[in-house]
């Protein structure tokens, strides 16, 4: 049996497939309530209830929300380019998607354990951007077309500073694999050998650089509706409409995995005398979304200049300035070796 | 396996290419290209290059493609007229097309390739090594020079760039971001008790 799961490429194919089965229904599944907790967070600031009607304490709402996309009209404008306008959705929902097979979640719970994973997770999210582009200039309507373009400029703009951080912490791993970054934060001290303490101030800017990515508020200029009435969202209905909210969820909680995987040590114990597991990634990441989910609640939108300017002004020298930071003290061992990692494990 | 994806990839990037040439609208065209360039980056995979394919993809697909496409959305184009210019150097087209479909058939029917190369070019990766490791020690290490030129050329041909195009204009109203963030209420904004029937 197992050398059918090994050898054969209908085994291969077939163990491949429930693996990916494995990934993406719990993901979805946990979405649902990761939806329900950032509405239920935004109302808890307002002092307002939130959704609390389908199900104990609203919990269903998200899929009532679910079935109520799903047998709705879909709307196509008169003037849309058809084929670009279902793509544009599709891609959205597919890019957010696929970049969860290089995520572990634990020690070798991983789909696809690449040499490159990193990399491949900031392509992936490059990618992302030609949902909003084309469903922007697909819809052929001007909202829409002015939300895509803004933004366009601005994940390329935070694109930029995300991948100088990320090369921050690659200089102290000495590894792009996921597995080896997280086992390079691997110490006697439980969360203070973490990459939050020695590279503090780049876990700040790509938090924020993150927001911006996946077009969070205060960065939501693309579909700010007090401007845009919603972006390029404006034509979208029914269930393209669903993809594109799915893929903007799942592009968030992938900021989240992330993150703790980068700065919080992924599924290692933030205390010597307990054991590691999955268990502290879920928690983690959740800790992350919250913080997501509370940024969306305080913080006014920023407007457009202000934006391109923090992006290019003051993100871009600043990251740029901390890898050649980074790379001195990891080829000189300042500071304890705590920059260098790579001595550790990795 | 490979064999499979490798000719998925292969007629995928020729599709690309073919569409991105014949389709009429031009934002079609960019978008083949970008399958094509997707595409290309799966064969560097295949090719066991995958961090050159991860360079493809954010360097062009990320940022390159994505500027394209935002100045062929501006571009205010008349499909039927380039359409009738298209068939116009049409002829012309395919005789340049042929010419160098014929340079590359006699170019590569005069290669002799050396019994040895396959050899030498083998021996600049060891094989525990990760490409993304031996790339570095090439470009940092072995042509560490000649990589700082490179990048010397572009920072020069950025900062040409900027010169052609910056000009300080006196009568454009300049954006002050230190003036806009000193600024408070008290300076910003005046009371007034505007008498019924008089205004100010």
């Amino acid at each position: 049996m197992a050398d059918f799961f090994t050898n054969t490429y209908l085994g291969i194919g077939l163990l491949t497939v429930g693996q990916v089965f494995l990934l993406v229904i719990p993901l979805l599944l946990a979405l649902a309530f990761l939806m329900y907790a950032d509405r239920k967070i935004w109302a808890a600031v307002m002092m307002r209830r939130g959704p609390n009607v389908v199900g104990v304490f609203g919990l269903l709402q998200s899929f009532a929300d679910f079935l109520k996309y799903i047998v709705k009209e879909v709307v196509v404008p008169a003037g849309a380019d058809r084929p670009v306008f279902f793509l544009a959705p599709l891609i959205s929902f597919v890019m957010a998607m696929v970049a969860w097979a290089v995520i572990p979640f634990n020690e070798g719970w991983i789909l696809s354990d690449i040499n490159v994973a990193i990399l491949y997770v900031f392509a992936i999210s490059s990618l992302e951007v030609y949902g909003v582009i084309m469903g922007g200039w697909a819809s052929n309507s001007k909202y829409p077309f002015l939300g895509s373009l803004r933004s366009a400029a601005q994940m390329i703009s935070y694109e930029v500073s995300i991948g100088l951080i990320i090369i921050g912490v690659i200089l102290s791993t000495g590894s792009m694999n996921f597995t080896a970054i997280v086992d390079a934060q691997r110490g006697d001290w439980g969360l203070f050998n973490w990459y939050f303490l020695p590279h503090f101030p780049m876990l700040i800017l790509f938090f924020i650089s993150a927001l911006a990515e996946t077009n969070r508020p205060p960065f939501d200029l693309p579909e700010a509706e007090s401007e845009l009435v919603a972006g390029y969202q404006v034509e979208y209905s029914s269930t393209p409409f669903l993809l594109f909210m799915i893929g903007e969820l799942v592009a968030v909680v992938l900021m989240c995995a992330l993150v703790s995987l980068m700065f919080f040590g992924g599924w290692l114990s933030p205390v010597p005398f307990l054991p590691d597991g999955f268990f502290w990634m879920f928690i983690k990441m959740l800790m992350v979304f919250f913080m997501f989910a509370m940024v969306k609640a305080i913080t006014p939108r920023y407007r457009y200049d202000q934006l391109m300017r923090l992006g290019w002004k003051v993100f871009l020298p600043f990251s740029l300035a901390w890898v050649v930071f980074v790379a001195f003290a990891a080829k000189f061992d300042w500071f304890w070796g705590v920059y260098a990692r790579w001595t550790v494990g990795g | 396996m490979t064999v499979f994806s490798f000719y998925l990839f292969a007629i995928s990037v020729i599709t690309g290419g073919l569409f991105t040439v014949i389709s009429r609208n031009p934002v079609h065209s960019v978008l083949w290209l970008i399958l094509s360039f997707l595409s290309a980056a799966g064969l560097f995979v295949l090719l066991g290059a995958e961090f050159v394919a991860m360079l493809l993809i954010i360097v062009y697909v990320g940022a390159v493609a994505v500027l394209f496409l935002f100045v062929v959305m501006m571009l205010d184009v008349d499909f039927a007229e380039l359409k009738a210019e298209m068939a116009r150097y049409l002829p012309l087209a395919l005789l340049i097309g042929l010419i160098i479909l014929m340079q590359f058939v006699m170019a590569f029917g005069a290669w002799e390739t050396n019994a040895a190369a396959e050899g030498l070019r083998a021996q600049v990766i060891e094989p525990e090594r990760f490409n993304t490791e031996s790339l570095g020690l090439i470009l940092y290490d072995q042509y560490f020079l000649l990589f700082q030129l490179a990048g010397l050329i572009l920072l020069v041909a950025m900062i040409g760039a900027i010169v052609l195009t910056l000009r300080h204009r006196v009568d454009v109203k300049r954006q002050d971001v230190v003036a806009q963030m000193m600024r408070d209420p008290a300076k910003a904004m005046e009371l007034r008790d505007v008498k019924p029937g008089q205004g100010l």
